[in-house]
C-alpha cells in the first residue's frame, strides 16, 4: 500500500541503527523541537494525535500522562519492552530496525514528564536486542541527546535498558514495576495506578515501545497530522504482524480505521499452499478467535470489539482448514500455564486444571462431561483473577469453543484427534 | 557460623559490573537481576555461593536474592551445555511444524526437552515463551541469536557450524 508511513518511513535507510545514520533522515529533529515546545505543548500534541497505547490495553496515551499528580517529583518512565504475546514480534523489528527513532521517542516522553530516568525492561530472550539498545543509548549519550544536561539544557535524563530474565507476566505494568525493583515479577493490586504509586512507589508512567516510537512523527509533523493517517475512532497507522498460515509472514505498516483484517492478509500473500481460511487470532495469544465472516471488519477498536474480539498488540494469526482449534487452544493453555505467576488461586490452579483437560481432550480421551467441565473452570476464573493473564488464559478457549462446538464435541471420547487424523498426538 | 567470602571467586570485572549497577538505580535492588546475569554471563548458571554475593554486594539476605533468581526461567541453577537452543512451540511456530521439529532435535541430538548432551554441547529447550519471531516459524532461538524458518536439515546444518564455533558478536 502506498500510504504515508510513520514507524517505519525510513526503512531502508542506511546507517538506521547508528545515531548518525538517524540523523540524516531528521533524526532528534523532534526531541530538538519537543524541548523548544516545552513540556505542555507536548502533551497537548500527543493528546491531540489521539495516539492510544499499543501493548493491548489501547489505553489514550495523552491522557495516562495526564493522570501524574502535579509537582510530585521524582517521577519515572518506563519502557514495556517485554514484548511476550504470542504472535506479536513488532517491538523486536522497532527495536533492531529503529532503535534510535524508540530512544528519541523514550526522550521526547522523559521530557514531556519531566523525568530523569527512563528505564527500558526489555525481556530476556531479546538478549541480542537488549545489547543493540544500550549500544544505542550509549551513542546517544556521547551525542548529547541523553544523560547529563540534555542539548545544553538544565534537564538531565538517564536512559537505562534493564534485562527480565524471562517471565511472559512480567509485560503486566505493575509485575514490570515489581521486576524493575528487584523482586518476583507478580502483579501489583491497583488502584494505586502507577501515575500515583509506581516504580519506588513514585508517579509513573509506562508506555509500551510501539507507542513511544511514534512521538518523534508526532511532534515534528503534528499530532492532527498523525491522527488523519487513520480513522476518527482509530488515528494513525499501526504495525501489525502477519503469521501463521500465510504466505509471506512479517510486519506491515497500515493506517488503523481504513484497512481490513482482509487486506492484511493480503499483504501476507494469503492462505498458504492453496488451502482455505479457517479462523484468525487478532491481537495476540490472548485474544478471542475471529472466523471468514470476520475478514472484512476493519482494524478500529471498536469493530473488532463489536466481532467478539480485540487488536491487543496488534497479531493476526492465521489457520489454514488443516487446523485443530483444539491443538491451538491446546498449546495457548499451556503457555498460561506456565507463565502464571502463581499469585492467585483462580489462575494458578484454573489454567493447571485447564490444560490438564485440553490435553485429554486433543487426545480424543476427554468425555463430554469433562468438555462440560471445561465452560465450569473458565468461568470460575474469568474476572476472579488478580490480574489480566488468569482471564486471558480462558478467552481463546472459550470463544473457539462457542465457534466450533461441533469440533470440540467430536474429540470426545474418539480416542485421537479428530482433525488432526493420521497424525501424531501427544497426550 | 562464619560465612565464607566468594567475592575473589568472581572475575573482578563482574564484581565491578555488579557495583555499577548497584550505583546506577535509585535502589540498589533494582541490580538484582542485572547482577544475576553479570555473573550468569560469567559462570554460565548461578551457584548458590554467587547468590550470597549478590546479596552482600547490594545489601539484601540470599534468601531475597534465591527468591528472585528462583522466580525467572532464564536462571540456571546448574551448568548447562555450552550452547542452549530455545525451540519456540508456541502457536505461530506450532502451525508451522515446531513440535516435528523439537522431536527431530531431540532424536539427532540424543536428548530430550530439557537436557544436555553428552559432550555437553547443548542444552535443548522446547518449553519455552514464545520467541517474538513469528514471522520466521519455525524458529529457534540458539544463545542470542534467531534461526528462522527452519527444517529438520537447516536446523542441523546451523547446529553443527555452532558446535565448533567460536563466540559471535554483535555485527
Amino acid at each position: 500500500m502506498d500510504d504515508e508511513k510513520v514507524l517505519t518511513r525510513h526503512l531502508g535507510a542506511p546507517g538506521l541503527t547508528t545515531v548518525g545514520g538517524y540523523e540524516k533522515v531528521g533524526g532528534y529533529q523532534g526531541l530538538r523541537k519537543a524541548i523548544q515546545m516545552g513540556p505542555e505543548a507536548i502533551v497537548a500534541e500527543v493528546k491531540a494525535s489521539g495516539l492510544r497505547g499499543r501493548g493491548g490495553a489501547a489505553f489514550p496515551t495523552g491522557t495516562k500522562w495526564g493522570f501524574l499528580p502535579k509537582d510530585v517529583f521524582p517521577r519515572y518512565l518506563c519502557v514495556n519492552a517485554d514484548e511476550s504475546e504470542p504472535g506479536c514480534f513488532k517491538d523486536r523489528v522497532l527495536m533492531e530496525e529503529f532503535p534510535h527513532q524508540l530512544l528519541e521517542g523514550v526522550l521526547i516522553a522523559a521530557y514531556a514528564l519531566q523525568v530523569t530516568h527512563a528505564f527500558i525492561y526489555i525481556r530476556g530472550e531479546y538478549r541480542f536486542q537488549r545489547e543493540l539498545l544500550e549500544r544505542a543509548a550509549k551513542e546517544a549519550y556521547r551525542a548529547g541527546y541523553a544523560g547529563k544536561g540534555v542539548l545544553g539544557t538544565k534537564w538531565d535524563c538517564e536512559l537505562i535498558v534493564h534485562g527480565g530474565a524471562g517471565a511472559y507476566i512480567c509485560g503486566e505494568e505493575t509485575a514490570l514495576l515489581n521486576s524493575l525493583e528487584g523482586r518476583r515479577g507478580q502483579p501489583r493490586l491497583k488502584p494505586p495506578f502507577p501515575a500515583v504509586k509506581g516504580l519506588y512507589g513514585q508517579p509513573t508512567v509506562v508506555n509500551n515501545v510501539e507507542t513511544l516510537s511514534n512521538l518523534p512523527y508526532i511532534v515534528t509533523e503534528g499530532g492532527a497530522r498523525y491522527a488523519a493517517l487513520g480513522t476518527e475512532a482509530s488515528p494513525g497507522t499501526r504495525l501489525f504482524c502477519v503469521s501463521g498460515h500465510v504466505e509471506r509472514p512479517g510486519t506491515f505498516e497500515v493506517p488503523m480505521g481504513k484497512t481490513t483484517f482482509r487486506d492484511l492478509l493480503e499483504l501476507a500473500g494469503g492462505v498458504w499452499r492453496g488451502r482455505q481460511f479457517k479462523a484468525m487470532q487478532p491481537g495476540g495469544g490472548s485474544m478471542q478467535v475471529l472466523g471468514p465472516q470476520h475478514l472484512d471488519v476493519p482494524l478500529d477498536f471498536k469493530a473488532v470489539a463489536e466481532a467478539g474480539s480485540s487488536l491487543g498488540a496488534g497479531a493476526l494469526v492465521v489457520m489454514d482448514d488443516s487446523t485443530c482449534l483444539v491443538d491451538v487452544a491446546s498449546r495457548l493453555v499451556d503457555f498460561y500455564r506456565h507463565e502464571s505467576c502463581g499469585k492467585c488461586v483462580p489462575c494458578r490452579e484454573g489454567t493447571y486444571f485447564e490444560s490438564e483437560l485440553m490435553h485429554r481432550l486433543e487426545a480424543g480421551i476427554a468425555s463430554r462431561a469433562e468438555l462440560a467441565e471445561l465452560s465450569d473452570i473458565c468461568a470460575n476464573m474469568e474476572g476472579r483473577c488478580f490480574c489480566p493473564l488468569g482471564d486471558t488464559a480462558t478467552w481463546f478457549v472459550m470463544s473457539a469453543l462457542r465457534m466450533f462446538p461441533e469440533e470440540f464435541e467430536s474429540h470426545c471420547g474418539a480416542g485421537r484427534c479428530p482433525v488432526r487424523a493420521g497424525s501424531e498426538v501427544a497426550a | 557460623m562464619v560465612e565464607a567470602d566468594h567475592t575473589d571467586a568472581l572475575n573482578p570485572a563482574t564484581l565491578a559490573r555488579i557495583r555499577q549497577m548497584r550505583d546506577l538505580y535509585p535502589s540498589p535492588r533494582s541490580a538484582v537481576l542485572p547482577a544475576l546475569w553479570a555473573i550468569q554471563d560469567e559462570l554460565a548458571y548461578l551457584p548458590a555461593w554467587s547468590l550470597e554475593v549478590v546479596a552482600t554486594e547490594l545489601g539484601l539476605l540470599a534468601g531475597d536474592v534465591e527468591a528472585v533468581s528462583s522466580f525467572y526461567s532464564m536462571y540456571f541453577n546448574h551448568q548447562p551445555g555450552r550452547h542452549q537452543i530455545q525451540v519456540c512451540r508456541n502457536v505461530s511456530c506450532g502451525l508451522r511444524g515446531s513440535d516435528e521439529l523439537l522431536r527431530h532435535l531431540e532424536n539427532w541430538l540424543g536428548v530430550e526437552d530439557g537436557g544436555t548432551t553428552t559432550d555437553g554441547a547443548f542444552t535443548l529447550e522446547g518449553t519455552v515463551e514464545c520467541l517474538g519471531a513469528c514471522g520466521g516459524a519455525p524458529m529457534m532461538q540458539v544463545d542470542r541469536f534467531s534461526y528462522e524458518n527452519l527444517n529438520p536439515e537447516r536446523a542441523e546444518e546451523v547446529l553443527t557450524k555452532i558446535r565448533n564455533s567460536e563466540p559471535r558478536d554483535l555485527d
